[in-house]
């Protein structure tokens, strides 16, 4: 990836998430420079994120003001999109944030008779607040499709959970 | 070849905004708020599932239609959709059955699929496997919770399955389409996945104490545009203001 071009692009948060830039979501995928064209490829965290078609525009318009004015943006869908990809130092950022960072499995594991067996895996997510273990899951669906809603028994605070996906 | 797979892309994207439509209607209505939340957000999955399955086949056609003149500009008529996923939400127990015997078959289409010979399918399949894999955990818990709950709640749960059931049947016919892109390696197929969705179907109805009813499953016709009623219905709410303000933008 061209990195002068990625720097730039670092300046792209994601509207959901405004303490994590777009390269380190990996949401950003390639960058080239042919010619007076910029292209960057992008993917998609969720099929429905309204945030992507923000992001798109982002990129165009903080590329343009570093005097890009040809700036091609491509969705690719392969290899999809995992929070396996985020770094330490990313998830240490939600911590920050007050989000916990994903924590599980993000990978498809067992096939569908396991999911329907009512007997789910839920991994022991730890509060972003005061780090202990001791939390309960409230609800799996959150404010938007990346997140899990949780509580804390230990500080009594309910926290986002950024999801394994 | 190219109207075979315009067909099949129409099908799979209206299969899923018809559904997330549906749901979307609960928004603000949920029985709970974190049920509120989550059909929410299932529907934005299925409709930004939707909006990648319309966009590649308003491409294949090549006349210059966007996922949302797709959306937007066609009637019912034109629509592709099984039409168990056009009928009304009903109360909750009518929403999750419906859920999860859709579910269960887009869980088994898009698991094939990942390994479709057209690249851009197999990607957007990829990404909407993950997202069915917890819809289908979500949907299959209610309708074992409803069934197996009270008795009020497994009276509404029978009578949903009672009344979706001879809707079911029109997921699994396969047409000339169907076959055309099972033979090209694009799509998926129908006769393999039927057992296994009946094999997992029945395994919860009968954790969740439900019966599955002697009716035929002989609803049809959606995948032809012959639609109930519904449906138009539905599109007029849908579709009434893109077709007020044609090209509006916000």
């Amino acid at each position: 990836m061209n990195g002068p071009i990625v720097d730039i692009l670092r300046e792209v948060k994601d509207p959901e998430i405004p303490m994590i830039d777009v390269v380190e979501l990996g949401i950003v995928r390639d960058v080239s420079v042919d010619g007076d064209t910029v292209r960057v490829d992008i993917t998609p965290t969720y099929s429905g994120c309204p945030a992507m078609q923000v992001i798109e525009r982002d990129i165009v318009s903080v590329l343009r003001a570093k005097g890009y004015d040809n700036v091609q943006v491509n969705t690719i869908f392969s290899p999809a999109w995992t929070t396996d990809w985020l770094s330490e130092e990313t998830r240490q950022k939600f911590r920050d944030y007050g989000i916990a960072p994903p924590t599980g499995a993000s990978r498809a594991e067992g096939g569908i008779a396991e999911l329907v067996s009512l007997r789910r895996a839920r991994p022991t997510i730890e509060c972003p607040f005061c780090r202990s273990a001791n939390t309960v899951e409230k609800s799996e669906f959150g404010s938007t499709a990346c997140k899990s809603i949780h509580f804390c028994n230990s500080c009594h605070q309910p926290f986002d959970h950024f999801k394994a996906f | 070849m190219t109207d075979n797979l315009f067909q099949y892309l129409l099908r799979l994207g209206d299969d899923r905004l018809v559904l997330g439509h549906r749901l979307s209607e609960w928004c603000g209505h949920g029985p709970i708020l974190e049920e509120d939340i989550a059909l929410a957000n299932i529907a934005l999955d299925l409709i930004g599932q939707a909006t990648l399955y319309l966009k590649l086949a308003g491409e294949i056609e090549g006349k210059g239609r966007s996922e949302d003149a797709l959306a937007y500009f066609r009637d019912a008529i034109d629509y592709r959709n099984v039409q168990l996923v056009e009928l009304p939400h009903g109360d909750y127990a009518v929403t999750m059955v419906r859920q999860f015997f859709f579910d269960v078959f887009s869980y088994h289409v898009l698991e094939q699929l990942q390994s479709s010979t057209h690249s851009e399918i197999a990607g957007i399949a990829a990404k909407g496997f993950k997202e069915v894999r917890y819809h289908v955990r979500h949907s299959s818990e209610w309708v074992v919770r409803m069934g197996d709950g009270t008795e009020e709640s497994h009276r509404r749960a029978q009578k949903a399955v009672n009344d979706l059931w001879r809707f079911t049947g029109e997921m699994f016919q396969a047409d000339d389409v169907d076959r055309a892109m099972l033979s090209e390696g694009i799509g998926a197929d129908l006769d393999a996945i039927k057992p296994k969705w009946n094999e997992i179907v029945s395994d919860v109805l009968n954790r969740a104490t439900l019966v599955i009813p002697n009716d035929p499953p002989a609803m049809t016709g959606g995948r032809r545009g012959r639609h109930t009623e519904y449906l138009g219905h539905m599109l007029s709410e849908m579709q009434i203001v893109a077709r007020s303000h044609p090209g509006a933008a916000w």
